[in-house]
């Protein structure tokens, strides 16, 4: 375990740091964007489809606009004069409508907005906006909308298919090859949901066009705000230097406020009509019928074994389930995300992927949930075949994967589908996490109760991600390259300002960072203010999701650091005057070689920059870095499930959980077991919990929290977290990047426990969320009862 | 629509507001005195967000009407410091990483307050259960029940 280089009142690397956002979020000091009431503010609300697919016949806002305090109502023709009914989706390569002018794509569309004085009368005039709507047939299954007689839902394409795009990588030839040749082979049908991220707080902003300056601010709930910025230039014409985005506090994101939703879109029109702030907050029910979804793959996955267990060939292909638009938060290149990390921990010869990206009569998104672009489709498929698979041959799971994982002197590997892999030990953290548990105790205990009837699972998930998007040369988002930034600026006091191009939603990057400048600098971490989320005063970045923020941005920030150091260096040899080859460096200060009494400290390096600088040098004391890393980074870990299961209920307990991560080098060992305590619990929800269905008519069942199902304190176990240390050999600080690991690796464990539970019983692969009824079903089926 | 008149004391300090009978309390406290700190998560009771303390006991002010709260007395995160003291409970949410986003925290302070009020030493059993109508979707809630076990050692030591 590395120890840390700073004393804790420096608080550099390895401090558990207390974080210093608290200080005002403890106190309900915080301001998120509900928060945020301007003056002569107007509030706005908006009118939604009750269809899935209908052609808008007419609509009628009179007696809406006849209300007491009703400012205006907005429709999708009002827009289509200034051209602003669509904007470009983030695939950079299809349309999203702000409000549509001739259909309505999916249920709880936007239609139109109403703007009033004050939110009540907003609401309550949505209700007096007549529409007139000609239902149109519905296509809520991917599979089916491929059919040939399917109606087609795009009819502003020139071509009539509901298919969108098709995407493969690997190779085919040796895959089919190896197929062939192959002892054993295993395919399994599996679904994965459409989910939500679900943050507490909802999507909003606060859209201001300042008339006399003609300067637009928006805060606003997004994760991008450099990104939005930009992309508000393009489509509007609006001077970029007019634009302003803020994102205050914002309360949780997991990739669901990346997207620029049309509620901002229509705030921002609204406020350019009427010359006043508004608001737009959506409710829990617009939140989850309308944004952005996670998931909705159809995977059919094969495996191909020598007889020994070894494993030889992955085959996937997928059906992607976009919604009417291809919308998805992937980097452009990548209609898939990085779903070709799904080969995993294991070292195969060849491997296939196909993704078929199909339109249905559903909201569009292909967001994360808390993991990098599609990595948690990825793992979660490879996990369950190589469990289906070690359970075929009869192997146990463990020695199964241990006997198939990339060895520690592989690295740097590469993948059967063309990753690098930066570094790993991935037998070291199953090992750990089986000591941990005592997996083969457990595995004896498993065995009495079987004899017992009783139903008791172990599951093993051994995952590996891919993050920190991404080097310029294969990353972008609407073309804009997927570097992050860092400026520091030291004050003449030795006091710090540094802000950056991402923004935090709980990561607590307002401490991390500052621990990065003290490690660098030796400058107490109190001594640091770390602000994000403001386009005005941040350099330019392209935001905090897919656990990019450690490994771009934190590493600009490293790289910055180290420019003032060099600089600091300089300042340092004029002042003791001596060579600046005579001094050397540790945390906090300069002394010369063989003299350590004869030093200069960064603070008083930092007056000198302002009061006393070198005659051949630039004043002040400040640097910025645009860090574009050369490789994504690798973060890995095993987890070990254990469940019980009740036969007369079917529900699943989770007994134990043991989690052992390796995400690199670590700033703070409190955040970090932190990250992986909360991405645990976003990883169990999907496999036990949470999913968003729909009927034959498109329409969500449900939309609010009391079908959507994310685990309260009563269900969420008592996570037992372990790491290991394996550094990336190309980041500056050895980090690798961790919001997300535990949402990426825990939904497999969880399933292999449940079906490892119900193997004896003929049971090989359960959809996920394994539901108590699910399960009943399946002991019924079998005969099993209390 | 009528108004009504309505006299209530929030975190000590006496108030009076002039409402229609559809306003909710979640939005007289944030809306119309201004204190921001207690959030709005759901609007149908279910994530605690909005958890506040009406004549003592824990409600979800999303679903209280302003005037239902006429002549009582309600407590908001807000209302924890006292004379600049952090109250045990916000000490240890600090203390113990118990916040991520910070949204759900308010509420979840607040729902932990009333749980000490009634029950000075909780076993994790008793704190999961008082806490499990507030959602929070960043922590996994280990923390969450140490922050609030650090509490309950801080108001009532063991003896």
């Amino acid at each position: 375990m590395q120890q840390p280089r700073t004393s804790p009142e420096i608080g550099g690397m390895g401090h558990p740091v207390k974080r210093r956002e608290d200080e005002r979020l403890i106190r309900g000091k915080g301001t998120y964007v509900d928060d945020i009431k301007l003056p002569g503010m107007l509030y706005l609300d908006i009118v939604r489809s009750p269809y899935a697919h209908a052609r808008i016949v007419k609509i009628d806002a009179s007696r809406a606009l006849a209300m007491p305090g009703v400012v205006a109502v907005i429709t999708g023709q009002d827009l289509a004069q200034h051209n602003l009914h669509w904007i470009p989706g983030l695939m950079g390569d299809d349309r999203v409508m702000v409000l549509p002018t001739e259909k309505v794509m999916f249920y709880g569309q936007e239609v139109a907005a109403v703007v009033a004085t004050d939110r009540y009368i907003a609401a309550d005039a949505v209700t007096a906006v007549d529409v007139e709507y000609e239902p149109l047939p519905v296509v809520v299954d991917p599979r089916k909308a491929l059919a040939p007689d399917a109606p087609i839902l795009r009819t502003d394409r020139e071509v009539a298919s509901n298919h969108c795009f098709h995407w493969e990588v690997g190779d085919r030839e040796a895959t089919d090859r190896l197929f062939a040749e192959a002892d054993v082979t295993i395919r399994q049908e599996i679904y994965i949901p459409r989910i939500h991220v679900a943050s507490i707080e909802t999507c909003g902003c606060v859209a201001h066009l300042d008339r006399t300056t003609g300067k637009l601010t928006i805060w606003m709930t997004t994760q991008a705000p450099h990104v939005v910025r930009t992309a508000y230039a393009l489509v509007t014409g609006l001077p970029e230097h007019k634009i302003r985005i803020i994102s205050p506090d914002i309360g949780g994101g997991f990739g669901g406020k990346v997207y620029v939703y049309p509620g901002y879109v229509l705030a921002t029109v609204a406020s350019i009509l009427t010359g006043r702030p508004v608001k737009w907050v959506e409710d829990r029910t617009e939140n989850l019928t309308a944004d952005a979804f996670a998931r909705d793959y159809h995977i059919t996955g094969e495996l191909a074994a020598k007889k020994d267990g070894t494993l030889t060939a992955l085959r996937i292909h997928t059906i992607s389930d976009l919604g009417y638009t291809n919308n998805q938060a992937n980097p452009s290149k990548f209609p898939a995300g990085l779903f070709h990390i799904c080969t995993g921990a294991y070292d195969f010869q060849a491997a296939h992927v196909t993704v078929d990206g199909v339109y249905t009569n559903k909201p569009p998104g292909g967001i994360a949930y808390r993991c990098s672009f599609r990595v948690t489709e990825a793992v979660y498929t490879i996990e369950r075949l190589a469990d289906i698979m070690a359970h075929e041959i009869g192997m146990d799971p463990a020695e199964f994967r241990l006997k198939n994982f990339i060895r520690p002197e592989q690295f740097p590997y590469k993948s059967a589908l063309g990753w690098e892999y930066d570094s790993g030990n991935y037998a070291q953290a199953l090992r750990l996490a089986m000591e941990k548990i005592g997996y083969w105790d457990l595995r004896k205990e498993q065995a009495e109760r079987r004899q017992r009837g009783e139903l008791m699972g172990i599951g093993i998930s051994s995952f590996v991600e891919i993050v920190g998007a991404g080097p310029a040369k294969h990353f972008d988002i609407l073309g804009l390259k997927m570097f992050d930034s860092a400026e520091i600026r030291i004050h003449p006091t030795g006091k710090v300002i540094a802000r950056f191009g991402t923004r935090h939603q709980g990561q607590g990057h307002e401490t991390t960072y500052a621990q990065i400048i003290a490690e660098e600098l030796g400058i107490p971490v109190a001594d640091i203010t770390v602000e994000e989320g403001d386009t005005d005063t941040c350099p330019y970045g392209l935001g905090t999701y897919a656990s990019r923020s450690t490994p771009t941005a934190g590493a600009a920030c490293a790289k910055a650091a180290q420019k003032i150091r060099e600089k600091a260096r300089k300042i340092a040899a004029h002042l003791l005057e001596v060579h600046e080859d005579d001094l050397i460096w540790e945390p906090g200060r300069f002394y010369v070689k063989g003299s350590p009494d004869r030093f200069k400290t960064i603070q008083e390096i930092a007056f000198a920059a302002y009061t006393n600088p070198p005659p051949d040098l630039e004043a002040g004391l400040e640097a910025v870095h645009y860090y574009d890393p050369p490789n994504l980074t690798f973060p890995f870990g095993s987890y070990i499930c254990v469940v019980d299961i009740d036969k007369g209920t079917g529900e699943v307990h989770v007994r134990r959980f043991v989690a052992v991560d390796d995400c690199g080098n670590v700033i703070n060992p409190m955040i970090v077991e932190g990250q992986i305590h909360g991405g645990l619990t976003m990883g169990l929800a999907p496999a036990l919990y949470e999913e968003i269905r729909y009927d034959e008519n498109g329409t969500i069942i449900g939309g609010s929290f009391m079908e959507y199902l994310m685990p309260t304190a009563m269900e969420t176990p008592r996570w037992e977290t372990y790491r290991t240390v394996t550094p990336s050999p190309h980041h500056p600080l050895g980090a690798k990047g961790v919001g997300e690991s535990a949402t990426v690796g825990a939904p497999a464990a969880v399933v292999n426990a449940v079906v490892d539970a119900l193997w004896h019983l003929g049971v090989r692969h359960i959809d996920i969320p394994i539901t108590p009824y699910k399960v009943w079903q399946i002991l019924r089926e079998r005969g099993i009862t209390e | 629509m009528a108004l009504h008149d309505i006299r209530l004391k929030v975190n000590g300090v006496e108030y009076t507001a002039q409402v229609e009978p559809r306003l909710l309390l979640v939005h007289l406290i944030r809306d119309v005195l201004g204190l921001t700190g207690t959030h709005i998560g759901c609007d149908t009771t279910h994530c605690g967000a909005c958890t506040v303390l009406l004549n003592g006991e824990p409600v979800k002010s999303c679903t209280v009407l302003a005037v239902q709260a006429d002549g009582g007395e309600v407590l908001t995160v807000e209302g924890l410091e006292r004379d600049g003291q952090l109250h045990p409970i916000q000490e240890g949410f600090r203390e113990e990483h118990g916040l991520q986003c910070g949204f759900c925290t308010p509420g979840m302070m607040m729902s932990a307050y009333a749980l000490l009020q009634q029950n000075p030493n909780p076993t994790e059993e008793d704190i999961r259960f008082a806490i499990s109508g507030n959602l929070c979707r960043c922590t996994g809630y280990v923390n969450i029940v140490k922050a609030i076990q650090y509490a309950a050692r801080k108001l009532h030591p063991p003896q």
